[in-house]
């Protein structure tokens, strides 16, 4: 199986001017402590966030720093310690098991080992399969099952017809981590979390990946947070950047702001130790 | 002219699977690292720059296999050595490894001088340790870590700090090549900059004498080594100064290559982010011809036939592709 064509993504294309659409995911001094007394943990601390609709938002921090918490709280994984998030301009009511699966509908993820994101008993046909019954869509015909699965796989340049009987561990990564946008594109959720999802990519694969994320946006409008620790791909893609450190928001802007001008010491320091190309990497300020 | 450090000619090693088929993963690569000099080595994941590293330590355990060409270093023909024999004469005095994960390769029962004890002792039996460890705590100062280190289990160190004390290790008794293989891929950038602090030091006080830095990120290779190399499906593809490789690439993987980089810089925001389409071929049955073929825009019916030598185009700079070196620019300076 080959992806024939040759991707060139073109970020010109894709930039919105998002500050005025709807908000739709927002929270107010969400925080997250773990263990208590002495050995109480502030992973996230008080933060505040407006994402809006269509917007590409990147959270960046060290290793450490929250970004995984975090992004379990906005998935509903686990419980906030204090703060509120609202969805879609409405508190975000999670408490019973239904209540959870609803709110799934509208966000979903995409993490960063695509070896371990699926289930290795379910064979690719059942994965998309899901997805589809997860829409609503379980009174459709064989027929049309087969026909939405095989629209989903051709949007990611896979070939579902050479897919049907296999398990996920026969894929090779980079086909995997297509797949778990295809599932993304039968989910069609209002918003999208990505964790790393290039970082076990190859560097020349990237722009494959990154370019279907795109047009999945173009296409749906969701809105993508992309969670990394990668400052050069997030400057590139992102309209809003987020910078985490110790589990709080230390500067926040559009990525132009943010990445030229930064404000905070913690942003200057971090930008100041990722090696570049036209200017010089100044190794003294270790 | 300096002293060349590291030669390496016409090397081939390969991996003998279950099933008797052989996967060459190194195929007559020749290399030469002049003395003071660091050689950046660049490559997709599987294309054969980690199977290089061991295959220049002399370190053959099955299923790796020698089959042909030269190792040598400082003047020492090393090839073809037991690797019993390398592991008491070459590593650690020679030429020395960091591994990929090497903050997972402390023992954690142990404390870090019973390591370099280790390590010397295994080359000279009959040393006191406690001059080991004055020697320890001497070397350890001069490359600024701290010296209680040195009484601690690896668990105690942070992540940056345990690949600092690995690099300490492996070079305690002055090693006169270094192979770094992806030293600072799981760090964060200001842990991974601290390392590379530490080994531009090394370079400059002399405790060793070569480098070859293995990596993917290329940024990193950009400013941390003199010349770059780029490796495809086991082969040499390219090899030039940093600066010619990452402004002027010429084989069009190179070229593929250096233009995923992304860097927090202004204006770059607006540059094309192209993939190199499909999957490097599958090294148990190669191409006939240019491996890159299958994947290379600018493949003619001719490629996939004859294979490539490496070719001398300018100063120092190989390249191995049938088109012309102007022809490949043009083309390049056309699509831009």
């Amino acid at each position: 199986m080959k992806n024939d064509a040759s991707t060139t993504v073109n970020m010109q294309e894709h930039r919105l001017d998002v500050k005025n659409r709807p908000m739709c995911l927002s929270g107010k001094g969400v925080t997250k402590y773990f263990g208590f007394g002495k050995k109480l943990t502030k992973a996230v601390d008080h933060v505040d966030f407006e994402f809006h609709e269509g917007e590409l938002v990147s959270i960046v921090g060290e290793s450490g720093s929250g970004k995984t918490t975090l992004s379990k709280m906005l998935l509903g994984l686990i419980n906030t310690t204090d703060g509120e998030i609202y969805f879609q301009g409405q508190k975000r009511d999670i408490s019973t098991r239904h209540k959870k699966k609803e709110y799934w509908k509208g966000i979903q993820a995409i993490f960063q080992d695509p070896f371990s994101s699926f289930n290795t008993f379910n064979r690719i046909d059942t994965v998309l399969l899901d997805c589809i019954n997860m829409r609503g869509g379980k009174h459709l015909s064989k027929d049309k099952k087969f026909e939405m699965m095989t629209e989903a796989c051709s949007f990611v340049n896979l070939k579902f017809a050479e897919l049907t009987n296999k398990y996920p561990f026969e894929l090779s990564g980079g086909q995997m981590q297509r797949l778990m946008i295809a599932r993304i594109f039968l989910l069609k959720p209002k918003i999208l979390l990505a964790d790393e999802p290039t970082s076990m990519i190859d560097a020349c694969s990237r722009a494959t990946i990154l370019d279907m994320l795109l047009n999945l946006r173009n296409e749906t409008g969701m809105t993508i947070i992309f969670i990394t620790h990668d400052i050069g791909l997030a400057y590139y893609i992102s309209d809003s950047i987020y910078i985490m450190e110790h589990g709080k928001f230390v500067e926040s802007g559009s990525a132009d702001e943010v990445i030229l001008h930064p404000k905070a010491a913690y942003t200057r320091r971090l930008i100041s130790d990722v090696p570049k190309i036209h200017e010089a990497w100044d190794l003294s300020t270790v | 002219m300096s002293k060349t450090m590291l030669e390496v000619r016409e090397l081939t090693t390969k991996y003998i699977t279950r099933f008797h088929e052989d996967v060459y993963a190194v195929d007559h690569v020749s290399l030469k690292i002049e003395e003071g000099k660091s050689l950046g080595i660049a490559g997709e994941s599987g294309c054969g720059k980690s199977t290089l590293a061991l295959s220049l330590m002399g370190y053959y355990f099955p299923p790796l296999h020698y089959t042909s060409g030269d190792i040598i270093i400082d003047g020492k023909n090393i090839s073809g050595m037991k690797p019993d024999d390398v592991r008491k004469n070459v590593l650690g005095t020679e030429i020395a490894y960091i591994p990929q994960a090497a903050m997972n390769a402390l023992n954690p029962t142990r404390k870090i001088r019973k390591f370099i004890e280790d390590v010397v002792l295994a080359h000279e039996p009959k040393r006191d340790k406690k001059e080991i460890y004055e020697m320890a705590k001497a070397r350890f100062d001069e490359l600024g870590l701290p010296v209680e280190a040195l009484d601690k289990h690896a668990v105690e160190l942070s992540g940056g700090m345990k690949q600092r004390v690995v690099i300490a290790i492996s070079t305690i008794l002055k090693p006169k090549v270094l192979i770094a293989d992806e030293p600072s891929s799981a760090l964060d950038v200001t842990s991974q900059k601290m390392v590379i602090k530490m080994l531009r030091e090394m370079m400059e006080k002399g405790l060793i004498r070569a480098m070859i830095f293995i990596t993917h990120e290329l940024p990193l290779l950009y400013n941390v080594t003199d010349d770059i190399m780029v490796m495809y499906a086991g082969q040499i593809v390219e090899r030039g100064t940093a600066k010619q490789m990452v402004f002027d690439p010429i084989h069009p993987y190179s070229h593929g290559l250096m233009h995923s980089i992304l860097v927090p810089e202004e204006g770059t925001r607006d540059n094309k982010l192209t993939a190199i389409p499909g999957t490097p071929p599958n090294l148990k049955h190669p191409p006939q011809g240019c491996r890159f073929a299958d994947r290379c825009k600018y493949a003619t019916p001719a490629c996939r036939v004859n294979a490539q030598p490496m070719v001398e185009f300018e100063d120092g700079r190989t390249y191995r592709c049938s088109l012309s070196v102007e022809h490949l620019r043009e083309v390049y300076k056309s699509e831009e």
